[in-house]
């Protein structure tokens, strides 16, 4: 098989990379070796730093009031976003330039400004006296505009990723321009973009964890508590390790959903998605 | 505004140490993250297997969690930046800093490593079996034929990559960086009726740092285009 890298191998390429091969083994188990003793030199595997993480307790803890708690702030978000997004991604598509300008200049703002400054501003005027349920809604509403800023891209991408003789037929059988929209582009358009949808999820639940920030309930949050208790004797290590998994795991599981859905009902239609991909922000 | 206006030298500095993380962490993930993608797509299976392993990991890691490692964890285990301490003008470069920019390094890498990938992948197979046949070797069909395309085809994705990094930089504020976030939130604390002022005007130099970063790489995809 050839790649665009590289022709078929012949025997002394083939003998080069049977060497490569040693070579990169030895590097990469070295490397692992290096970071356990490294880990194992500075006590990182004491019982009392992983007990956190292996007593029911605890663990009921890190589950009940940080993942759940995560995953509540981060499906709030995700559906208020593709609501704001929905609504500016169409008004892009609007035929009256007073509609298409103001959803232009909102879509824009809210997809250059860090999420952060947003989350601090609603905290500070709004959450600051509403306790733990302020924090959990301020990063709820910033989270929503830039994930909502970034998805009406995606919307207006997948309106028009529609084939155009839909819309025409369409417009030929008498309907107006909200039916055309409502039954006939966007039903279409949603199918296309379902997978760049959940992949925005990700990065909403990625960015969940930006709560720290306003002391707003979830993983970081209990993670903080779990390492600056002078009981585990200073895990931050072993807490660093076990957050980083559950939202590997958490993050792997969704992107596995979006390539089965990908399968299931979108099939070849990919690269009007990965252009989508392409103009916005992909972190 | 007034309040930004009468903190400027302190909003100025504050984007310094924004705009400083920026081409530090810019600059050395573009390097590391290279050298990432010549280990994904290169031709030794256990360096591509691992590389990959590698970047799906760091990918689905939070930022905040990365900069948590280095920050606060990684003392823990000698990963240490107490060598660094650097005073240029007005600016510290302490061990915070280069903490939170090894951070944003490693996370921007693994992006910046699928953006080259992707590029790569764009180039289509028959145009480098054309230059085989055509009788170039190894290093004619990588310089003249394949790598030109792949870096065009990479352009517009670690343009997003690299502005994603800007606006990531400010998560280094919630962990001990004075930079704009900080320095927001510090004057929101003190001005509490000035606040949306205060969010605007930061808000919108934001919008002119993206714009900036956006308009240049938009100027360097234009000046490499070839006709075809």
């Amino acid at each position: 098989m050839t790649s665009v890298l590289f022709d078929v191998t012949g025997p002394k390429a083939r003998a080069r990379h049977r060497i490569y091969t040693v070579l990169g083994t030895l590097v990469v188990v070295g490397i692992l070796a290096f970071f356990v003793y490294r880990l194992a030199a500075s006590d990182q595997f004491e019982y009392r730093k992983w007990e956190p993480f292996v007593s029911p307790v605890y663990l009921e803890a890190l589950f009940v009031d940080g993942l759940l708690e995560t995953l509540k702030m981060a499906f709030s978000a995700i559906v208020a976003a593709v609501v704001f997004g929905a609504l500016f991604g169409i008004g892009k598509l609007s035929d009256h330039a007073w509609v298409r300008w103001p959803c232009w200049l909102v879509v824009e703002f809210w997809r250059a400004v860090p999420v952060l400054l947003v989350m601090i501003l609603v905290f500070f005027a709004w959450g600051i006296d509403r306790g733990e349920s302020g924090a959990y809604w301020s990063v709820v509403v910033a989270l929503t505009v830039y994930n909502g800023a970034v998805l009406a891209e995606v919307f207006r991408a997948g309106v028009l990723a529609v084939p155009s003789g839909q819309a025409e037929a369409a417009y030929a059988l008498g309907m107006r321009k909200t039916q055309v929209m409502m039954s006939i582009q966007l039903p279409q358009g949603v199918k296309i973009m379902l997978p760049a949808i959940i992949s925005q999820c990700v990065v909403a639940l990625k960015d969940t964890s930006l709560g720290y920030a306003v002391a707003a309930p979830g993983l970081t949050i209990v993670g903080r508590q779990i390492y600056t208790d002078p009981d585990f004797g200073g895990n931050q290590v072993p807490t660093v390790i076990v957050l980083a998994a559950i939202y590997i795991v958490v993050n792997l599981l969704l992107t596995a959903l979006a390539t089965w859905i990908q399968k299931r009902f979108v099939g070849e239609k990919r690269i009007e998605v990965t252009a989508v991909g392409t103009t916005t922000p992909v972190l | 505004m007034e309040v930004v206006w009468d903190n400027r030298a302190e909003v100025a500095q504050a984007f310094g140490y924004t705009i400083a993380l920026f081409v530090v962490a810019g600059v050395l993930s573009l390097l590391l993250g290279t050298l990432l993608a010549a280990f994904r797509v290169g031709p030794v299976g256990v360096l591509a297997k691992a590389t990959a392993v590698w970047v799906t990991m760091v990918r689905n890691t939070p930022l905040l969690i990365m900069l948590i490692f280095f920050r606060i964890a990684g003392p823990k285990v000698g990963i240490q930046f107490n060598w660094i301490d650097l005073t240029v003008g007005d600016f510290r470069i302490n061990n915070i800093f280069a903490a939170c920019a090894a951070g944003l390094t490693v996370y921007t890498s693994a992006f910046v490593c699928e953006a080259i990938r992707a590029g790569i992948n764009a180039v289509p197979v028959g145009q480098a079996e054309a230059a085989r046949a055509i009788g170039l070797p190894f290093s004619g069909v990588m310089r003249q034929v394949v790598l030109p395309q792949a870096v065009r085809a990479s352009l517009p994705p670690l343009a997003s990559v690299q502005i994603a990094l800007l606006k990531n930089t400010t998560v280094a504020g919630a962990l001990g960086v004075f930079e704009a976030f900080a320095r927001m939130s510090d004057l929101t604390n003190d001005h509490a009726p000035d606040r949306v002022a205060i969010f605007v005007s930061f808000a919108l130099i934001f919008v002119v740092l993206v714009s900036v970063v956006s308009f240049a790489t938009h100027r360097l995809e234009r000046s490499w285009k070839v006709a075809r």
